[in-house]
C-alpha cells in the first residue's frame, strides 16, 4: 500500500479513483493522525465528524461505476472562514462560536463535487485579521516545524494542518498575504489567485475587494489541481469573473528559458533577514540557470501598500462586520440593559469579538467618518489606483514578478502580539497583489539557519496563475526545498 | 512627489484621544471597557502616524478605486429557487418564538 502520509492528491486521487485504497481507509488515515498530532498543534477548530460517511458515499459511486472526479477521496481541510452546510463555522471568532450554516461555500461544493472530503475546519487569526494566529478565540497554532513559533496567519490552522500531513492540502483564503505568509512559514505552495478566479460565495466577508481563497499544497501539481477545481464564474458572486479556467495541472512546464522575471528594486530595498535574502537569491540564480531573463523593475509606490492596504481593509471589514448584531445569529448579550437595543447590540459585539477585530473596526469606522473620509479612505483608494498602474507598467516589461514573500522567517509565539503596528509592517511584501487584483503565489525555496522554512513570491498579471505554476515547478525541481527536509512532528 | 504643506507628519499630531475613541466605539456599536478606551487610542495613534506618510502621494485628479479588476456586471434571469428551508436559519437564533426570530421590544 502507498505511504499515504507523504503522497500528493493527485496520486491519492488516482489510487482511490482505481480502487486500490478506499476512500474510507485514507480518511481514517488522516483522522488518526488528527487524533494523535492536533492536540500538540491546535490547527484544527472541529474535525468533521461525517468525514468517514462522505468517504464511503466516493467509494460508493466508484462502486457502482460512477464517474468521481479528480480529488477522490482527498482529504482536505477548510480553513473556518468557509461556510460548510451542517458543519460548524466559527471564524475563530466568539461571536460565531456555535453558528451552524445552512449551505456551503462554492468553493467547498466545488471540492466536494470533485470527490475531496472536508476532513474538518482550520483555525484562523479572527476574521482573518491577523498574521500569527495569535487571534483565534480558540487559543494559538503552532508551527509544526518548531512548536515555540508561529505559523503564520491568517490561514494558520490550513498551513499546520498540511504541513503536519494531518491533510494533504488545505484551502485557506487571503486578504492581504493570508494564504501567502503561512506557506512561506510552514513550507508550503500557496496561491492567492487573481481577484475574481475563485467565487467568495459562503465565505465569511473580512475585505470584500480584497478577499480570494486559494490552496495551500505539498506541491506545485496539487496546488494547480486544487486551483482548477474551485475556479470559475459562480452566479452567487457577480465579482467572480467570467473568464475560461485553464487545466492548470496538465499545462504545467518548466520551460522558463527567455521567460522575463521581473526584480523590484524597491522590495529589495527593504530591510530584511539575511536568511530570507539569501534565498531569495538562490531562486533568482536557479531560474538563470535554466535561461530566464533577469529584469530591474521599478515600484516606486509599494512603499506604501501598508497603509493603503490597513485602511482600506478596515474600511470595508467596518461595513462588512456590522452584520454581527447578535439578532438572527451569533452571540448575544444578556448583559444588555432591557429594551435598549442599542446596548444589546453594543454589548454583543464588545462580548463577541477579539480585541484586534475590534481595533480593525475602529480604524475602519474612524477612516471612513464624516470629515476624515478624504484623507483616509478616499485618499487610500486613490493611491491603491496608482499601485495598480505601477504593476500594469511592470508587467510590460517583464512576465511574472519575484520577491521575499516576507522580511522574516517564522517568528516566535507573543513575540509581537503586543504591537499591532510592527505586525501590520511585516505585511509590506504581500499586501500590493490584493490591492491590484494579482494572482501572488509563495512558493518553497530554503531554510533559515534556525531550520524554519522560507518561501519565495512570484507574481503575474491578472489571469496568468499559469506562469506561477510554471515558474513554481522550476524552484520546486532545482532548490528541492519541499522535499529536502520534514517538520519535527513527522 | 513629497509636499511639506500638507504632510501632518512633520506636525505634532496626537491623533485620538479618548473621547474621539469613545465615539468611534459608539459609530461602532462596540461596548469597551476604559482600558480597551486608553489602548485603542494609543495603538491606533501610533498606527495612523505611521499611515500620515501616505499624504506624500500626489494623488490630485486620481479616481479612487474601489475594485482592482474591470468587472462588468452581468443580469441574470430572475426565477425563484428553492433553496435552504427556513428552519435552518432559524436553527442559529438566539432567541425565536416558533417561526420567527425573537428580539428585544424596540417601541416604549
Amino acid at each position: 500500500m502507498m505511504d499515504l502520509t507523504f503522497a500528493t492528491c493527485s496520486e491519492v486521487g488516482r489510487a482511490v479513483r482505481d480502487r486500490k485504497v478506499s476512500a474510507v481507509e485514507v480518511t481514517r488515515h488522516f483522522l488518526k493522525r488528527i487524533g494523535e498530532l492536533d492536540p500538540k498543534i491546535g490547527a484544527f477548530t472541529t474535525v468533521n465528524s461525517r468525514a468517514e460517511a462522505q468517504a464511503a458515499d466516493v467509494d460508493a459511486r466508484l462502486a457502482r461505476g460512477e464517474a468521481v472526479g479528480p480529488l477522490a477521496g482527498v482529504p482536505i481541510a477548510i480553513k473556518d472562514l468557509l461556510c460548510t452546510k451542517g458543519l460548524r463555522t466559527t471564524a475563530s471568532s466568539k461571536i460565531l462560536a456555535n453558528f451552524i450554516p445552512p449551505y456551503s461555500a462554492t468553493v467547498v461544493r466545488r471540492l466536494e463535487e470533485a470527490g475531496a472530503i472536508c476532513i474538518g475546519k482550520t483555525s484562523l487569526d479572527e476574521f482573518g485579521m491577523g498574521s500569527s494566529n495569535e487571534n483565534s478565540a480558540f487559543g494559538s497554532v503552532k508551527n509544526p516545524w518548531n512548536p515555540e513559533y508561529v505559523p503564520g496567519g491568517s490561514s494558520g490552522g490550513s498551513a499546520a494542518s498540511v504541513a503536519a500531513r494531518m491533510a494533504l492540502a488545505s484551502i485557506g483564503t487571503d486578504t492581504g498575504g493570508s494564504i501567502r505568509q503561512p506557506s512561506s512559514f510552514c513550507g508550503l505552495f500557496g496561491i492567492k489567485p487573481t481577484y475574481g478566479r475563485v467565487s467568495r460565495y459562503g465565505i465569511i466577508a473580512f475585505a470584500s475587494s480584497l478577499d480570494q481563497a486559494g490552496p495551500m499544497a505539498l506541491s506545485t501539481e496539487d496546488a494547480a489541481l486544487i486551483l482548477e477545481v474551485i475556479s470559475g464564474r459562480c452566479e452567487r458572486d457577480s465579482t467572480s469573473a467570467d473568464v475560461s479556467v485553464p487545466q492548470f495541472s496538465q499545462q504545467i512546464s518548466d520551460q522558463v528559458k527567455g521567460l522575463r522575471i521581473g526584480l523590484p528594486k524597491q522590495y529589495f530595498a527593504e530591510k530584511m533577514d539575511a536568511d530570507v535574502e539569501r534565498v531569495t537569491r538562490e531562486s533568482i540564480e536557479a531560474l538563470k540557470k535554466r535561461g530566464a531573463i533577469l529584469v530591474d523593475v521599478e515600484l516606486p509606490l509599494v512603499k506604501y501598500a501598508v497603509p493603503v492596504y490597513y485602511l482600506v481593509a478596515t474600511s470595508e471589514a467596518s461595513s462588512n462586520l456590522a452584520r454581527y448584531d447578535g439578532m438572527r445569529f451569533g452571540h448575544r448579550s444578556k448583559n444588555a440593559t432591557k429594551g435598549d437595543l442599542d446596548d444589546l447590540y453594543s454589548s454583543s459585539r464588545g462580548e463577541g469579538f477579539g480585541p484586534e477585530v475590534k481595533r480593525r473596526i475602529m480604524l475602519g469606522t474612524y477612516a471612513l467618518s464624516s470629515g476624515y473620509y478624504d484623507a483616509y479612505y478616499q485618499k487610500a483608494s486613490q493611491v491603491r489606483r496608482l499601485i495598480r498602474d505601477e504593476f500594469t507598467r511592470a508587467f510590460t516589461q517583464c512576465d511574472v514578478i519575484l520577491s521575499p514573500v516576507c522580511t522574516s522567517p517564522a517568528f516566535k509565539i507573543g513575540e509581537r502580539i503586543n504591537d499591532p503596528l510592527a505586525m501590520y509592517l511585516n505585511d509590506i511584501f504581500t499586501t500590493s497583489t490584493n490591492l491590484a487584483g494579482l494572482p501572488g503565489m509563495s512558493v518553497p525555496a530554503g531554510f533559515s539557519k534556525e531550520g524554519l522554512p522560507i518561501g519565495v513570491q512570484l507574481m503575474a498579471p491578472h489571469f496568468e496563475e499559469s506562469r506561477l505554476f510554471n515558474v513554481s515547478s522550476v524552484l520546486e525541481k532545482d532548490l528541492g526545498a519541499a522535499k529536502s527536509r520534514r517538520p519535527h512532528v513527522i | 512627489m513629497a509636499n511639506s504643506k500638507t504632510d501632518p507628519s512633520s506636525s505634532a499630531s496626537p491623533r485620538l484621544d479618548k473621547s474621539t475613541v469613545a465615539k468611534v466605539a459608539e459609530l461602532s456599536r462596540l461596548k469597551l471597557s476604559d482600558a480597551e478606551l486608553e489602548s485603542i487610542a494609543q495603538q491606533l495613534s501610533m498606527v495612523l502616524a505611521n499611515f500620515e506618510q501616505l499624504a506624500q502621494v500626489n494623488t490630485q485628479g486620481v479616481e479612487p478605486m474601489v475594485t482592482p479588476t474591470d468587472l462588468t456586471l452581468r443580469l441574470r434571469e430572475d426565477r425563484v429557487e428553492r433553496r435552504e428551508p427556513a428552519e435552518a436559519f432559524l436553527e442559529n437564533a438566539p432567541d425565536r418564538s416558533g417561526n420567527l426570530f425573537k428580539v428585544p421590544p424596540v417601541v416604549g
